[in-house]
């Protein structure tokens, strides 16, 4: 019955009731909104990091990845690539020499990290094959191809079939150059690692390198899902043991971290609004509190103990605030639902957002727990903007409130 | 049999310049069944004494003695306890829960005093019916006129099977007819449940109907006379 009575008396003051409730609504599809378009934009990120970048996981000699010593490779890659991708859920597995180096074009030159790399077994573990601009992906050149990203070709001033002369040290510690020709350019919208990443088939740089035949400095293995990670991971680190074996999270923390941060920030956004929401709140319940003093005062008369009294004011603070936050909570959802398969277009602010490496189309992505959590945060906020008013209400004294006329 | 008992009932209000002694010394019994009024001009102190036997007011001094219990001795919360099982109330304004019908105002009490659901809707029926406005059980108090309001605080009073019911100048709202057909509905179920009446009121309709006035002035009991009616 106190419920319905809460639930009832808020209707009491319709306007009055409608307009904080259409406040918290707003506030709240404000939260929501924002929550998903930036767990949507770092979400994007990461997952064209993987694509791109990192793929999900990745297999190196220890200490590689501190001193990208040349000589560091796995004698046995190829043999652990074409095991690794006979593990369920594995999508591909791809060996790459890694080497940093020099690239001269006629004009200028740039150091670069180049990956040697099988073209097949790379696109299914990387996009970069979608992504290319300019030429085709290590097709139309016959002898020694290279992609590279657009900002490099535009430093270095070259096109499809320019051609650029790489230079490196072989495990021998000699210096050689090798010519190659652009066969295609790509852009993965992230300006620092198109103008230092570029890619050339395996045999070729194995060729020009002098190193033996198998070997790897880095295995790229991509999954069907992320979920699966750690079961997959486990099963990679059996065949690979003895290398260091690293998923996403690992070779990228500042990715793992990008996501947490984003959740914190929506947070702390969710409770500066309630914040500011709980004025009204408190203001609308001490309005209620006042007017209804002689109510109370009858209520406490004929057996309506403190409690009860608490719980009611409680009650109605609770619906009250509730009522706004689902109507924002569903509005905020419904953004969101549409949002996901129709982008949010940042396009006119693109050149920005691609330096930084986001997308400049973001979908939207939600979890549910979120909307659970606002939800959980609307009630405490309820209750919150009750204590006072409430505490008036248990201030009155019957017979006084009785005598109001 | 003596449902209440009063004492030596003292009421003093401070104010920063003088002292004000709203009830002087009352020492007065109800017993079961009665059907009384205390009268007495304004500021009389008849409302502070009703308060005061109600356990909403505090005594300044004295013993407010109701079913053998000393009221005033009662912790707050057991206090509240007390009223609820024990007093009924009618109040002048009506006093209804604005937001619930008719049914719900008569189920409240109950509800709150824990009543299985099945008694407490064939008692709402059962007091709506006596008070002649069953067919408005599912009506708002602002759907209804103010006779009818007050019949719905009576059932509502009556509803919780209290020891008496008081009631501070409930006809002072009404008109003349719904103030009849109100004191009739109440002498009725005075005599139906022998539940105790006590009024504080000057209407002398109200007066006309009691058995027993008892007539309070400056704080103090003037007159108490019992008719046969």
């Amino acid at each position: 019955m106190l419920l319905s009575i809460s639930w009832r008396n808020i209707w009491r003051n319709k306007v009055r009731s409608l307009v904080i409730i259409f406040s918290i609504a707003l506030g709240i599809f404000a939260g929501v909104a924002a929550t998903a378009f930036m767990k949507g934009l770092a979400e994007q990120r990461i997952q064209k990091v993987i694509n791109t970048e990192l793929s999900y996981m990745q297999i190196h000699k220890n200490g590689f990845r501190q001193n990208s010593d040349f000589k560091s490779y796995m004698p046995d890659a190829q043999n652990l690539a074409s095991e690794i991708r006979a593990i369920p859920n594995v999508t591909g597995a791809s060996q790459r020499i890694i080497v940093q180096s020099m690239i001269a074009s006629a004009e200028t030159a740039s150091g670069v990290l180049i990956a040697g790399i099988d073209p097949e077994l790379e696109s299914k573990v990387t996009n970069i094959h979608d992504r290319i601009i300019e030429g085709a992906y290590f097709e139309g050149i016959k002898k020694n191809p290279v992609v590279i990203g657009k900002k490099l070709a535009e430093k270095l001033n070259v096109k499809v079939k320019s051609k650029l002369v790489i230079t490196l040290q072989d495990t021998a510690n000699n210096v050689i150059s090798g010519l190659f020709r652009v066969s295609g350019i790509y852009t993965s919208n992230n300006n620092v690692y198109d103008e230092s990443h570029i890619f050339v088939r395996y045999d070729d740089l194995l060729r020009l390198s002098a190193l033996p035949e198998g070997v790897a400095h880095e295995i790229a293995i991509n999954i069907n899902d992320n979920e699966n990670l750690q079961t997959i991971e486990s099963s990679v680190k059996e065949i690979a043991s003895g290398y260091e074996v690293l998923d996403w999270k690992s070779l990228s923390p500042e990715m793992n971290y990008l996501t947490e941060a984003m959740d914190l920030y929506m947070y702390i956004f969710i409770i500066i609004i309630l914040l500011a929401l709980l004025f009204g709140i408190i203001n609308t319940m001490l309005m209620v509190v006042m007017e209804r003093t002689k109510e109370i005062g009858m209520l406490m008369a004929v057996g309506m103990n403190k409690i009860r009294i608490f719980s009611m004011v409680l009650l109605e603070s609770i619906l009250l605030s509730l009522t706004g936050g689902v109507v924002g909570i569903i509005i905020g959802a419904a953004f969101s639902k549409w949002r996901e398969t129709k982008p949010i277009d940042l396009s006119a602010w693109a050149q920005g957002y691609e330096q930084l490496g986001y997308d400049a189309y973001v979908y939207t992505s939600l979890e549910p727990v979120m909307l659970v959590n606002i939800t959980i945060l609307v009630i405490i906020t309820g209750v919150i903007a009750a204590l006072y008013p409430a505490y008036k209400a248990l201030k009155n004294d019957p017979a006084d409130a009785l005598r109001i006329e | 049999m003596n449902v209440i008992e009063i004492k030596d009932l003292v009421k003093i209000y401070n104010s920063s310049e003088v002292q004000v002694k709203a009830v002087n010394g009352i020492t007065v019994n109800f017993e079961e069944g009665e059907f009384t009024a205390v009268v007495g001009p304004s500021g009389s102190g008849k409302t502070t004494f009703l308060n005061m036997l109600g356990g909403l007011d505090r005594p300044t001094s004295g013993s407010v003695r109701i079913g053998g219990t000393e009221v005033w001795d009662l912790s707050s919360r057991k206090l509240i306890d007390f009223r609820m099982n024990n007093i009924g109330f009618v109040f002048q304004s009506y006093n209804l829960i604005p937001v619930l019908t008719a049914g719900e105002n008569v189920e409240f009490i109950m509800h709150l005093q824990g009543r299985p659901k099945k008694e407490r809707t064939e008692r709402t029926k059962e007091m709506l019916e006596a008070m002649g406005i069953g067919d408005r059980i599912k009506s708002r108090p602002a759907k209804l006129s103010g006779g009818q309001q007050q019949r719905v605080a009576v059932a509502r009073a009556l509803a919780s099977k209290p020891e008496f019911i008081l009631a501070d100048e409930p006809t002072a709202n009404l008109d003349s007819h719904s103030t009849s057909e109100l004191l009739e509905l109440m002498s009725k179920m005075n005599k139906k449940y022998n539940t105790t009446f006590i009024f504080a009121t000057h209407d002398q309709r109200v007066m006309d109907k009691a058995r027993r006035i008892i007539t309070i002035e400056d704080g103090k009991i003037l007159s108490d006379e019992k008719f046969k009616r």
